[in-house]
């Protein structure tokens, strides 16, 4: 017991904490909306697109800066993101072929670049892949400040702008027809997930991060059949995971924070497909139980019925 | 000679990835590769925490049983309502985390680099190699690869008729009474065996990369399945050559630059494709509006 408090008392260790709440509530509310458009894998094309552009800010800069890596991310996820759009609006490839053949490029080109500022014996070049991996532990105050206000600004974003998301998820035609601007929401919610994944690199690291996006929203999707629910929801488990996470990493067995956040959002993920309402195994099996015995009962009743005609 | 083995393992990874790809593009299922190729670390780990050795036979196990099982509950929560992308994403995320929190658990100490593992390097390839009766016979990478590129010719080519038509009409393919399920965990059983084969030894991205983009760009150039096949099994080799010469070069990662180079081509074929080109479509519309 005393063992919690003493993490909980360390200042660092509640900013980290803070952070990874903030930033699993975040992508949980969007990626509820990329769960609806579909679009659930875009997460993890935009964290390994991310690659080039950490290496051309570094290339450029010299300095290992954390938001240089951010704003290069950020750029390199847009490209990737118009690429998707460009290649699926304007060829008959599909959007998961697109997705893939961005992802394997942008991260080849990364790998090269990679490669050559390795190669070229610039020293300060060490931690480059670590800041891809990501460890929440080793983030500082400043990083858990940007991290928090790049979350609060997408929550506030996706609330102000709830009504014409849920129109664009649900009915894209009907949106157009009404007058929105479809293609600048469209993007806008690609630069949301951007934003979301390049702020999330730095403590689930590239793979893990995509995790944030898709787990979360798929849990809520089974508790509810109403967008505000759920959305709310998918950040209320985002944000549970980014705590219960961090703060198992934290107790002091030394695991990773990324994967033990995925951990906590999959653990929740199972708890969803078992126990939800209506679509839980649970409820399905139980459903199905009662049917029977009702059914049963029905012939119970019908055969003494039968029985009493007969006399 | 190494050249020769590095551009040989790149070449017959292209083409295996090649001819499972197309089916994948066709089906909308390009992400597979990328989400079997993050799942199978924790059969990995398992393997060598039960084998205590890094033998990559039984890696090559422990990869393969992780493949299926992230095949089948990728279907399994698809065929109960999750979207088919999300359920994707659901399990391989998962899989992985798994696997990351065992390495770091229980192999501090050993040297089992997750670097290594999961990026291997084709730089490597021709020092690996096996021997036989006390004679060298070649590297291990160009005896797995081209192993699971027989394994998918043989299969491919014998039910080819049944494969294309599980791609382009499954109601159609069930209806006649072919066991659309059957060719379905065939064919990512496929997708499983090529994926594991090769990255192992070439590194994940190599794999994810050659397993779309040549298809892609090969879906571009052709309407006939068997075509495309060809086409896409030619970019691929095409690009591990180019990509070899580009990193002599550029001095940088092998796989990085023929992923690149398969990139560039697929760009190539997006603007300037004959029938489904950026280019050829502008044009021919202004030909036809001044008509």
């Amino acid at each position: 017991m005393s063992d919690w408090m003493t993490v909980f008392a360390d200042p660092n260790v509640q900013w980290i904490l803070f952070g990874c709440m903030l930033l699993g509530l975040s992508s949980g509310v969007i990626g509820s909306f990329a769960y609806l458009r579909k679009q659930s894998l875009m997460g993890d094309a935009l964290a390994h697109a991310a690659l080039p552009g950490v290496c051309i800010a570094f290339m450029l800069s010299g300095s290992k800066s954390i938001a240089l890596f951010l704003i290069g991310a950020a750029v390199a996820g847009t490209a990737a993101t118009f690429g998707i759009g460009y290649i699926t609006r304007h060829t008959r490839i599909k959007q998961d072929a697109a997705l893939a053949i961005v992802l394997s490029t942008f991260f080849g080109l990364g790998i090269v670049l990679l490669t050559q500022i390795q190669h070229s014996g610039n020293g300060n070049q060490s931690g480059l892949d670590k800041f891809l991996f990501g460890q929440a532990a080793t983030m500082m105050q400043n990083d858990v400040w940007i991290m928090a206000i790049i979350s609060l600004v997408l929550i506030g974003i996706s609330t102000l702008l709830f009504k014409e998301f849920k129109l664009l998820s649900f009915d894209p035609g009907f949106a157009r027809g009404i007058g929105y601007p479809v293609a600048f929401l469209d993007q806008l919610i690609m630069f949301l997930l951007v934003v979301a994944v390049v702020a999330g690199i730095q403590a689930v690291g590239v793979v893990l991060m995509a995790a944030l996006l898709i787990t979360p929203a798929v849990s809520a999707r089974y508790w509810t059949e109403r967008l505000g629910f759920m959305v709310a929801l998918s950040g209320m488990f985002g944000a549970l995971s980014g705590l219960a996470g961090t703060f198992i990493s934290s107790t002091g067995n030394n695991l990773p924070t990324g994967p033990l956040i995925v951990l906590v959002a999959t653990a929740v993920f199972f708890f969803s497909v078992l126990a939800a309402p209506r679509r839980g195994i649970l409820s399905k099996l139980l459903l199905r139980a009662s049917a029977r015995s009702q059914a049963r009962q029905e012939q119970v009743i019908l055969q003494a019925v039968r029985r009493e005609q007969d006399r | 000679m190494s050249t020769l083995w590095i551009i040989l393992t790149g070449a017959l990874v292209a083409s295996t990835c090649g001819i499972v790809g197309c089916f994948l593009v066709l089906r909308r299922m390009a992400m597979i590769g990328d989400a079997i190729s993050h799942s199978v670390l924790p059969g990995i780990v398992i393997a060598f925490l039960i084998s205590g050795s890094r033998d990559s036979l039984f890696m090559l196990l422990g990869a393969a049983v992780l493949g299926l099982v992230t095949v089948f509950l990728i279907q399994l929560f698809h065929q109960s309502g999750v979207q088919s992308d999300a359920s994707i994403g659901v399990v391989f995320t998962a899989l992985f985390a798994v696997g990351v929190v065992l390495v770091s658990m229980y192999t501090k100490h050993i040297d089992l680099d997750l670097d290594c593992v999961l990026y291997g390097e084709i730089a490597y390839v021709p020092w690996n190699t096996i021997q036989l009766a006390g004679i060298d016979i070649g590297p291990k990478a160009v005896w797995g690869v081209g192993l699971a590129l027989l394994l998918t010719i043989l299969l491919i080519s014998v039910f080819y008729k049944q494969f294309k038509l599980c791609s382009f009409d499954p109601a159609l393919a069930a209806a006649v009474g072919i066991p659309v399920a059957l060719f379905h965990y065939l064919l990512m059983g496929l997708v499983s065996v090529s994926t594991v084969a090769s990255f192992e030894s070439v590194g994940a991205i190599l794999v994810v990369g050659m397993l779309v983009v040549p298809p892609a760009a090969a879906y571009l150039l052709t309407e006939r399945l068997s075509r495309m096949i060809v086409y896409s099994v030619v970019i691929g080799c095409f690009s591990s050559v180019l990509g070899y010469y580009a990193a002599h070069l550029l001095d940088a990662s092998i796989a990085g630059c023929m992923i690149s180079v398969a990139g560039v081509i697929f760009l190539l074929a997006l603007l300037f494709s004959p029938g489904h080109g950026i280019v050829f479509r502008k044009w021919n519309r202004r030909q036809q509006l001044s008509s």
